[in-house]
């Protein structure tokens, strides 16, 4: 069976996203977009590229303002939060980049010590130095602590920005295209890694994938993103067997 | 009607003068990014010293050089080096310096931050606690804005002691003459508004290259673009801030 049944999974709900509307200009993005992630779970949001579910993902964490629309993420109405409370909704909240947004002038440890040091939260030498092992132990690249992103693999690259998603240890984690652009075997790594964090911190997550293979190992769910609405839903076996056109296109 | 190459360039502007002012608002009031500062202050000043330094000499030298026939023939070669020290330190100096900053710090701001644009870096630093324009702009406008005045001190400097070298190529004049009679002519009338100036060319120039790498589009064209856009937009700013000073130097009779 691919799809994980998580025993965590309870009926809080942490993520909440009532009637989303955002437009550029005349391209009107996100219309009516309806989503809610419950404590544990996974769900994959899935679309073609550029129907908006980098928008999407940006309005959750505060990164893009939505016209209209409700966003509320572990109780809070992001929308209507100022600085310092969005900043402290940004410690449980965390983002992989899809381009993984790591810091090209400083060196792995510095790229991980980043959020926590700009974070304000207290910490001695010794407690970051140990905080930054184990996130990097948790992706297994201990060794590259004093390299430059320049000198990694794109996977390893990846590695290390989920490393520094996680040194918050953040509640809920939103993953951009985790495995576009990365050869099959990577991808599947990536993906099991996901899964193995998700059972170790607990942590609930939105993933936004083309890739069916990520998917169907990480995501209990599936939300298919289609003209700006959440125009389906339901598990990957489920949606596989749906006879709408514009769902079926994405198991082809 | 104004056509859209003209529209579109007073909105540029208009953003830019928009962006620039921001800079007032977050720059004094905390948190003071002051270790990112120093660093940004070490990399306009201490990188950018050698070009500086080298442009300056050269100036001073071919300056004096060029101006030796005409004053020769007025019979008037013991003024070299008064004429020559009140053009350098009011006018070359100062303005070559800041074109050779605006190539080089405003291309370097340009393409960085551009490239941290399009990999989504300055996301990454917002969600990560840090105000972004706080930690890249403010920063970069500071260093920009106290580094290349005092390059240019140090430029007009050198620049008279080239100065000296183009007077005793053809002449002969000591090394204590010449800088009494620099010193002779030159007041602080000459010295302070010079200096001045070149603050603003400092913030011009921080500003278009933050500016031009913060709204760089996607892609690495695009931050190509940037960066060579922050060169153009800036050297353009410096004359027309050279031009406005000088306006304003005459006017008050600070001369
Ligand atoms: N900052 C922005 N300004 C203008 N248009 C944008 C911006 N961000 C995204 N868009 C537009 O919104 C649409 C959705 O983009 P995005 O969410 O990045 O797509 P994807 O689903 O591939 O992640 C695209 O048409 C894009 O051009
Ligand atoms: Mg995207």
């Amino acid at each position: 069976m691919e799809i994980k049944e998580n025993i965590f999974t309870n009926d809080e709900i942490v993520i909440s996203i009532k009637d989303l509307n955002k437009s550029f200009g005349k391209n009107h993005v996100l219309r009516d977009f309806n989503l809610q992630l419950k404590r544990g779970e996974s769900i994959a949001v899935i679309g073609k590229s550029g129907s908006g579910k980098s928008v999407l993902i940006k309005c959750i964490i505060g990164l893009i303002y939505p016209e209209k629309g409700s966003i509320n993420v572990l109780g809070q109405e992001v929308t209507e939060l100022d600085h310092k409370d969005l900043d402290r909704l940004r410690v449980k909240v965390a983002f992989l980049f899809q381009s993984n947004a790591l810091y090209d002038s400083m060196t792995v440890r510095e790229n991980l010590e980043f959020p926590l040091r700009r974070h304000w939260v207290s910490t001695t030498k010794q407690e970051v130095d140990e905080l930054v092992m184990e996130a990097l132990a948790n992706v297994g690249l201990a060794h590259t602590i004093d390299m430059m992103p320049i000198e990694l693999s794109g996977g390893m690259r990846k590695r290390i920005a989920l490393a520094r998603t996680l040194i918050m240890k953040p509640d809920i984690i939103l993953y951009d295209e985790p495995t576009t652009g990365l050869d099959p075997i990577t991808s599947r790594e990536i993906s099991n890694l996901m899964v193995d964090i998700q059972k170790k911190y607990n942590t609930s997550s939105i993933i936004i994938s083309h890739d069916l293979s990520c998917i169907k190992i990480t995501a209990n769910k599936i939300v298919m993103l289609i003209e700006g609405k959440n125009y389906a839903e339901g598990t990957y076996n489920v949606l596989s067997t749906s006879n709408d056109v514009k769902v079926k296109n994405f198991y082809i | 009607m104004l056509s859209k190459p003209i529209i579109d360039f007073f909105n540029e502007l208009g953003s830019i003068s928009k962006f620039g002012f921001r800079f007032f608002r977050e720059a004094f009031v905390p948190r003071y990014e002051f270790k990112e500062m120093i660093r940004q202050c070490y990399f306009v000043g201490y990188k950018s010293l050698p070009l500086v330094g080298l442009t300056a000499f050269i100036m001073g030298l071919v300056i004096t050089i060029q101006s030796r026939p005409t004053l020769v023939e007025f019979g008037a070669e013991d003024w070299l080096p008064k004429m020559v020290s009140v053009s350098l330190i009011r006018e070359i100096t100062p303005v070559i310096a800041a074109l050779i900053c605006a190539g080089k710090i405003g291309s370097s701001m340009g393409a960085e931050l551009g490239s941290m644009k399009v990999t989504e870096q300055i996301d990454a630093m917002e969600v990560s606690g840090t105000n972004p324009y706080k930690y890249l702009v403010v920063t970069r406008v500071v260093a920009t804005t106290l580094m290349i005045p005092l390059l240019v001190l140090l430029g007009d400097a050198i620049s008279l002691y080239g100065g000296y070298l183009g007077c005793n190529i053809k002449g002969d004049i000591s090394w204590q003459l010449y800088w009494n009679q620099v010193f002779e002519t030159l007041t602080f009338g000459d010295i302070i508004p010079a200096v001045l100036k070149t603050f603003f060319f400092g913030y011009a120039i921080g500003v278009i290259g933050c500016y031009k790498g913060y709204h760089s589009s996607k892609g690495t064209e695009g931050v190509g673009q940037s960066a060579n856009s922050a060169v153009v937009i800036s050297s353009i700013m410096i004359f027309v801030i050279d031009l406005v000073a000088v306006q304003i130097i005459d006017l008050l009779n600070l001369t």
